[in-house]
């Protein structure tokens, strides 16, 4: 079924204790037909491994992605995806909805 | 995201207390504050009223000064009183739909794993079970048994813990007779007025299926339209 958001916290706490690299991924805003709400999140480890949802699968691959970064930066940063942005295509956000999300790294 | 503070998290999570996570998004700075902080006589703080609002209606929410409030509150129970029919399709449609659900009915041959397979069943009465399984206002109460006995002890403990819904099984006379029950036992007529009865949408459910479909819309509409109605009057 649905994996329900302490599942995410609870592994990203416990994934961190095991020494691995975490970031957190959250839902800051959306707009028009975004599938997951404001405050959704993702934790992905260091390996690409993660769990949990910001978008039900439409961006997920560019978060990831974007967490690698914070995690070997240390650094938080947003990212909006969008349908007037090209890039939102390229991600597959062809829903027409659009999100910000803000990735921060457990620490 | 530091780890103590996620840690916190995590524990409030776990105790099923209610609580907001405040990042500033220009500087990462984060904290945590519990729903039990943030009473009147704490409203120094300027997120104060912008953190009670997002905690009523459970949802987290950007906010004017470029802070970021994660809101989490406990995942939302049902606890179904008497393991009859209407629990029978009741209980698998309320864990579809994202409920926590428990059947509790202290008759042994009812409250059995067979006819419930998929919830925890506990065979005891409500006075026995109710502190450790503890009724909180994130917690749904539906009386099924038809049996004052079991009914009436659950619904006292479900209106003092603020149950963010509580339904009882009965017609109008039989809710009537409840009323007058529970008033002698010392509950004002205000309090009472949170029970739900005759329970279930006015939707001319027969089955008992179908009185469980009408049951479970009630409990969403309880769950939902406080937020509902804010944004409404705040759209008007």
């Amino acid at each position: 079924m649905f994996a329900r958001e302490d599942d995410v916290l609870d592994a990203a706490e416990r994934w961190r204790r095991e020494g691995r690299g975490v970031a957190l991924a959250t839902v800051l805003e959306t707009w028009g037909s975004a599938p997951r709400p404001v405050g959704s999140r993702l934790v992905i480890d260091d390996a690409g491994n993660f769990l949990g949802s910001v978008s039900g699968g439409c961006v997920e691959g560019a978060v990831v992605t974007e967490a690698l970064d914070v995690i070997a930066s240390g650094v938080p940063k947003r990212i909006d995806f969008g349908v007037a942005d090209a890039a939102a295509w390229t991600v597959g956000l062809s829903c027409g909805g659009r999100i910000s999300v803000y990735v921060e790294p457990v620490a | 995201m530091r780890l103590d503070l996620l840690a916190a998290l995590n524990a409030e999570r776990a105790a099923r207390r209610a609580c907001v996570v405040v990042t500033d998004l220009a500087s990462g700075a984060q904290r945590l504050v519990r729903a039990a902080e943030l009473d009147a006589e704490r409203a120094q703080d300027p997120l104060a009223p912008a953190m009670r609002s997002a905690l009523a209606e459970g949802r987290s929410t950007l906010v004017a000064d470029g802070s970021f409030l994660a809101v989490d509150v406990p995942p939302p129970r049902l606890l179904l009183i008497g393991a009859v029919h209407i629990s029978q399709a009741l209980a698998p449609m309320a864990r579809i739909a994202g409920f926590d659900t428990t059947i509790l009915d202290p008759r042994t041959a009812f409250a059995t794993p067979q006819r419930f397979p998929d919830v925890p069943v506990i065979a005891e009465w409500p006075d026995i079970a109710l502190p450790s399984y503890g009724l909180d206002p994130f917690t749904a109460v539906a009386a099924l048994t038809h049996d004052p006995k079991v009914d009436d002890p659950a619904l006292e403990a479900a209106v003092a813990a603020g149950c963010f819904y509580i339904g009882a099984l009965g017609s109008r006379r039989t809710h009537a007779a409840r009323l007058e029950r529970l008033a002698a036992r010392g509950f004002s007529a205000e309090a009472l007025a949170d029970i739900h009865a005759p329970i279930g949408l006015a939707i001319g459910a027969a089955s008992p299926p179908e009185i469980a479909v009408a049951v479970l819309a009630e409990i969403i509409a309880a769950l939902r339209r406080p937020a509902l109605a804010r944004l409404k009057g705040a759209a008007a």
